[in-house]
């Protein structure tokens, strides 16, 4: 097909032109190939540091959905060297696919704890997200809550939320029907929907924003999200919704909090193995790590790296040590249950 | 015998092998369209169905129920804006009604993702209506009064019906100019008010292509993810992802696709029975011409006109253009950025590109039709507009397998037979993005010219066959220029749509490869869509310049025929 080469040429021309010389020779080398879930401008300035230190140019392909089946399609002549994603569900179920393969690095195995990483080396967790509870400053008194009591009927009509479907949600409910087993379980996702203020929607901000807004009193939310707000110099409106609340870490019976991993893989195919072992040694290192910690207010998982000053003034994050696999093996059950409980109706029906 | 038979039909063995080919082509074609149709029912049959205990009890009854309250609120409310707008614009005289008739069409610029995200901004409790609101009444907090929530399956309406009533508008507007004045006049001199020609004659004419718009809308609402996402209303499409994503079960989540597809192709039947039954067209080309007289309004009146069909314009254009102007005004210097001129380049050449395939494409269907008693060929020609109403993402999926199939059959090959690979080749390229666009929006640009094609007298094409033209004669010299307008409006419609598009673009593309629509959305999904604010504005500006060529060809417009 001589027009797919030339199209292709097309939209390599153009790119050259932005990325200032030569990133678009998908397979000479000195380069690496991401596909990810995670966005671009989140990615960019530890990649744009890989590239510093190594001289590797690096491609990024970001989709929203289908990255796994995309790479299933594409088979042996996938130009994938390196997968990345949020949420340890999405990083097992690429293992499970067969997309990933197995890495055993001894520069990685050290810089990073076994907990955050497959014991057959298919991925490795990069940085920690809790799932925290952001509570209005000017109406709630309590300075500290658990899970549990997110069903209270105390907050009947103050709580928000994303929807329970998305995977920040579905990762939490799995962690609890790890720790609670389903029946109770369903029962508290009852007491939440109970609780809701409105129907789930948006994102994690405008939970906050709603807060701000007097129309609930807390919220379920990440914590990297309020660093981002408060901090957000164009949109001063978000710094109010920011400053609106305070971080209250919740927690399970074991008084430890719920945390979910954004994270690497190999892919199976990589066609640049060498520069994609590179990269994910780059990512698990101080420098990558720093730069997670500083510019995305997410929690290091290198031991001993303190987050940044924002998220150190949101309180001590104490990460719940229930193994992530469990977590992403109840995901099917917790999005089940989010049906069931019709938890995304929201209060009324 | 058969011969025989059809040889009076097709006098010279030499038409027959041409339209033999034409017929093939279409076939083809038809295949193509249909490849990520064929692809999803293998995927849905890769399953033994075991989702569907959970599905059919805790899913498919609410999402269906939610789906056709939307789709039915979607439909009166977009029936009634858009034939209400195109009676007045034509039966009367009021203020700014030349502008507003094409005004009217600006919505339409708008994605259903943007307008969703806008319209829970202006409404929010910290939106400037709540505001407003709570300073003239008193209130202290927003939970001290009542206030219509935008997060439901009404407010979703709201949203659907305030950028997609110019489908409506746009084909019944068309069918008053023309059949306006004869038809009209006639009513009229039997002593009928302008209020009941329009009920007992008019309306009764356009309803044909009312229901042509109202299908293109209903198929738009079916389809939709980013505004039910967002508001949270759960209809089959958000099933679909929640069952594929969530659940992980792709089968499952072709599986609701294709009950949805039994949704369509009644939706599509339904529109074929109302043409079938109904169809207008002048016998004389010059009745064409003629433009309804159109009556002057006073005052009152003048100003309710005016005043009812602004409104429509302000929610569908003007509500996202205040607030993604707000983030944008802070955002100037996002302007002078590369990757913006970068993407808007790719979002013009990818709607150009998927432009001028898929009109082309539908010009092949349609001749075959013309041309063809076939039933395949005709079935073919009226299967291929189904892939407008699935999941876009769901049909870039399907086409994705069907690409990488062939792009790894071929390298298998050349890797055995000559010793070295050719990788993948269609799969990741641009011209899979534009291939998945062609097959999503076939539709529109099929409907629009066999609209077209319908309303001009049937006798033009037997004229010039009778003088001795070939049947592709007549197609190229007599019906070709005669369709100019509705050509160039399907052409334009589809170049709109792919702008906008987003799930086959962003699952399809090559690396490096943005349109102003992923890069709004890259900025909206991780929670910052004021970053994606110019970018959003670029898009609207990118298919307004379509949209006001349409308008202004729609204003130019002596023959009607345009839209």
């Amino acid at each position: 097909m001589g027009w797919a080469r030339y199209t292709r040429r097309t939209v390599g021309l153009m790119t050259l032109a932005v990325a200032l010389g030569g990133s678009t020779a998908a397979y000479a080398e000195g380069v690496v190939n991401i596909y990810t879930y995670r966005q671009p401008e989140l990615i960019q300035p530890v990649l744009d540091a890989f590239t510093a230190e190594t001289g590797i140019q690096t491609q990024v392909l970001f989709l929203d959905k289908g990255l796994e089946e995309r790479v299933l399609a594409e088979g042996q002549n996938s130009p994938a060297d390196v997968i990345m994603t949020v949420d340890v569900a999405r990083l097992t179920k690429a293992k499970e696919k067969g997309i990933t393969q197995a890495l055993n690095d001894e520069t990685i195995n050290k810089n990073l704890p076994a907990e955050y990483r497959d014991p057959e080396g298919h991925w490795f967790g990069l940085t920690k997200r809790a799932r925290v509870v952001y509570a209005s400053k000017e109406r709630v008194k309590d300075s500290a809550i658990t899970y549990a009591d997110l069903a209270d009927p105390k907050w009947k009509g103050k709580l928000c939320m994303r929807s329970g479907q998305h995977d920040y949600n579905l990762a939490l409910f799995g962690a609890a029907i790890a720790h609670w087993g389903p029946e109770k379980t369903e029962q508290w996702m009852q007491g939440l929907k109970a609780n809701l203020a409105h129907k789930p929607e948006g994102g994690d901000r405008p939970q906050a924003k709603s807060i701000a807004a007097g129309e609930c009193d807390i919220a379920i939310g990440n914590t990297y999200y309020v660093g981002l707000m408060r901090t957000n110099e164009k949109d001063p409106e978000e710094k109010v919704w920011g400053n609106a609340i305070n971080v209250l870490f919740p927690t399970f019976e074991n008084g430890l909090t719920h945390v979910n991993i954004s994270g690497a893989a190999l892919a199976r195919y990589s066609p640049n193995h060498d520069n994609a072992v590179k990269l994910i040694q780059f990512l698990s290192g101080h420098k990558a790590q720093q730069i997670y910690a500083e510019k995305n207010f997410e929690y290091p998982v290198e031991p001993g790296l303190e987050p940044s000053e924002m998220v150190k003034s949101f309180g001590e994050l104490k990460a719940d040590t229930l193994p992530l696999v469990e977590i992403a093996a109840n995901r099917k059950a917790a999005s089940e249950m989010v049906d069931r409980v019709g938890l995304d109706d929201g209060p009324s029906s | 015998m058969t011969v025989d038979a059809t040889a009076t039909k097709h006098p010279a063995p030499a038409v027959r092998r041409r339209h033999r080919l034409v017929e093939i082509g279409a076939m083809a074609a038809a295949l193509v369209v249909m490849a990520p149709l064929v692809s999803l029912i293998f995927i849905a049959f890769s399953s033994d169905g075991s989702d569907w205990p959970h599905l059919i009890r805790n899913v498919i009854p609410a999402s269906i129920e939610t789906t056709l309250a939307l789709l039915t609120m979607v439909a009166a409310g977009a029936s009634f804006i858009g034939i209400l707008a195109a009676w007045l614009i034509t039966a009367f005289e009021f203020p700014l009604r030349r502008t507003l008739s094409w005004a009217l069409i600006l919505p339409l610029a708008v994605p259903t993702y943007l307008a969703a995200y806008a319209f829970a901004e202006f409404f929010h409790a910290t939106g400037p209506v709540q505001s407003l609101y709570r300073d003239l009444l008193g209130y202290q907090s927003a939970r001290d009064y009542w206030f219509p929530d935008i997060r439901s399956t009404g407010g979703t309406a709201l949203v659907l019906v305030s950028v997609l009533y110019p489908y409506v508008y746009m084909t019944t507007r068309v069918v008053f100019l023309m059949q306006g004045r004869n038809l009209a006049d006639a009513a009229r001199t039997l002593g009928c008010g302008p209020l009941n020609a329009f009920w007992r004659v008019l309306l009764p004419v356009a309803r044909p292509a009312v229901v042509a718009g109202v299908a293109l809308v209903l198929m738009e609402t079916l389809n939709d993810i980013g505004a039910a996402e967002y508001l949270g209303t759960k209809t089959l499409t958000f099933a679909v992802y929640a069952t594929w994503l969530g659940r992980g079960s792709l089968a499952g989540g072709a599986q609701i696709a294709l009950v949805m597809l039994a949704v369509v192709i009644a939706l599509l039947s339904a529109e074929q029975w109302a043409r079938k039954r109904q169809r207008f067209h002048n016998n004389r080309a010059t009745a064409m011409k003629l433009r309804p007289v159109r009556i002057r309004l006073r005052r009152a009146k003048a100003l309710a006109a005016t005043a009812a069909l602004c409104l429509p314009v302000l929610f569908g254009f003007g509500i996202p253009l205040f607030v993604f102007g707000r983030y944008a005004l802070r955002r100037l210097d996002q302007i002078a950025e590369p990757r913006l001129a970068d993407a808007l380049i790719t979002t013009v050449i990818t709607a150009s590109l998927t432009a001028l395939l898929t009109v082309s494409l539908s010009l092949l269907l349609l001749n075959a039709t013309r041309l063809s008693r076939a039933l395949p060929v005709r079935l073919g020609a009226r299967l291929a507009s189904i892939g407008y109403a699935l999941p876009g993402g769901l049909v870039a999926l399907g086409l994705l397998y069907v690409l990488a199939d062939i792009d790894n059959s071929v390298d298998a090959f050349m890797r055995a037979q000559f010793g070295f690979s050719t990788g993948l080749l269609l799969t990741g390229s641009m011209a899979a993005v534009v291939i998945a666009c062609t097959i999503r929006f076939v539709a529109l640009a099929e409907g629009s010219i066999r609209s077209g094609a319908e309303k001009l007298p049937a006798n033009i094409d037997e004229a010039a066959r009778s003088l001795g033209q070939t049947a592709s004669g007549s197609a190229r010299l007599i019906l070709l220029p005669l369709l100019k307008p509705a050509i160039l409006t399907a052409f334009l419609l589809v170049f709109v749509d792919t702008a906008k598009e987003l799930s086959a673009t962003i699952l399809l593309r090559p690396f490096g490869y943005n349109t102003l629509a992923t890069f709004v959305y890259e900025n909206a999904s991780r929670g910052a869509p004021e970053d994606g604010a110019i970018a959003a504005l670029m898009i609207v500006a990118t298919a307004l310049v379509p949209v006001l060529l349409l308008a202004a060809s729609f204003a130019r417009d002596s023959t009607g025929q345009s839209l």
